[in-house]
């Protein structure tokens, strides 16, 4: 069951989500379990996950 | 030297001359309004903040250590300035109301199929950092945050350019975590989107 749970994969919509949220709370174990995987095989999903950070780096130079 | 509001025998920073640190600040006008705005969406507003911001700049000189630059301590000051305006007027029961839509927690996203696959998968971006040589791209990322709704934007600066703490922004605009991250989310979506459309894939070799 837990193992169900772990493996069941994310969809890109539910990654970009997780993604964002992880610049805003601390996402859970299994969150970022699911994450991991999910990034091992999408190609996209790795873009936009270091988009997203690269976009944090962008906005902390716009303040200052 | 004329001595008015800004000269005191206590000016201990390393900016000795008054009148040189008066025009050094007023350098700083333009982009501390340019920030108030994008938070505000209200020009007057916008303009009293950064009046207060310079005016308590130069009351509190002294305080000033030189270790940071002018212009990351003057955004201090104004961060402080903008979340007592937003404070103030978020009690108005209109912007509550577009702030609510905006927060709608409407699961259709055109960005993605309803299988929850890219719609159109990003593009690769190659080094993004090497934007950061371009004076350009920070136009170009202006451009991107006044398209966002004005709710949105304001959410968005508070947490990203001011680095306020999720829990702060809640408290500040009484608002669930739930709403906020859906707001920021949609924030980074849109600007993501805009700057790959108008910087990333919009030449050859940027």
């Amino acid at each position: 069951m837990l193992l169900h749970r772990l493996t069941h994969m994310l969809s890109c919509k539910e990654v970009s989500r997780l993604l964002s949220q992880g610049e805003d709370r601390r996402l859970t174990l299994p969150e970022r379990l699911k994450l991991r995987l999910h990034l091992r095989v999408c190609t996209a999903c790795t873009r936009f996950a270091r988009q997203i950070a690269f976009l944090r780096a962008a906005l902390q130079r716009y303040g200052t | 030297m004329p001595c008015g509001l800004i000269c005191a025998p206590d000016a201990r920073s390393f900016i000795v001359d008054a009148d040189l640190l008066a025009s050094e600040l007023d350098t700083h006008r333009r982009y501390l309004l340019r920030v108030a705005q994008l938070q505000l969406h209200d020009a007057d507003l916008a303009e009293d903040v950064v009046q207060e911001t310079l005016f308590a700049a130069l009351a509190a000189r002294a305080g000033f250590s030189g270790r940071s630059s002018v212009k990351t301590w003057l955004t201090g000051i104004l961060k402080h300035k903008i979340v007592d305006a937003i404070r103030q007027k978020q009690r108005q029961p209109v912007i509550l109301a577009t702030f609510n839509e905006e927060a709608d927690l409407d699961d259709f996203d055109p960005l993605f199929k309803d299988n929850g696959a890219w719609e159109a998968p990003p593009a690769d971006w190659g080094d993004p950092e090497n934007a950061f040589a371009r004076q350009e791209f920070m136009r170009v990322m202006d451009a991107c945050l006044d398209k966002l709704p004005p709710n949105t934007a304001r959410v968005f600066m508070m947490r990203e350019v001011m680095g306020l703490e999720t829990d702060e922004i809640c408290k500040e605009l009484t608002i669930t975590a739930n709403n906020l991250w859906v707001i920021l989310y949609r924030a980074r979506m849109a600007l993501r989107h805009c700057l790959e459309q108008n910087w990333f894939t919009a030449q050859p070799r940027r």
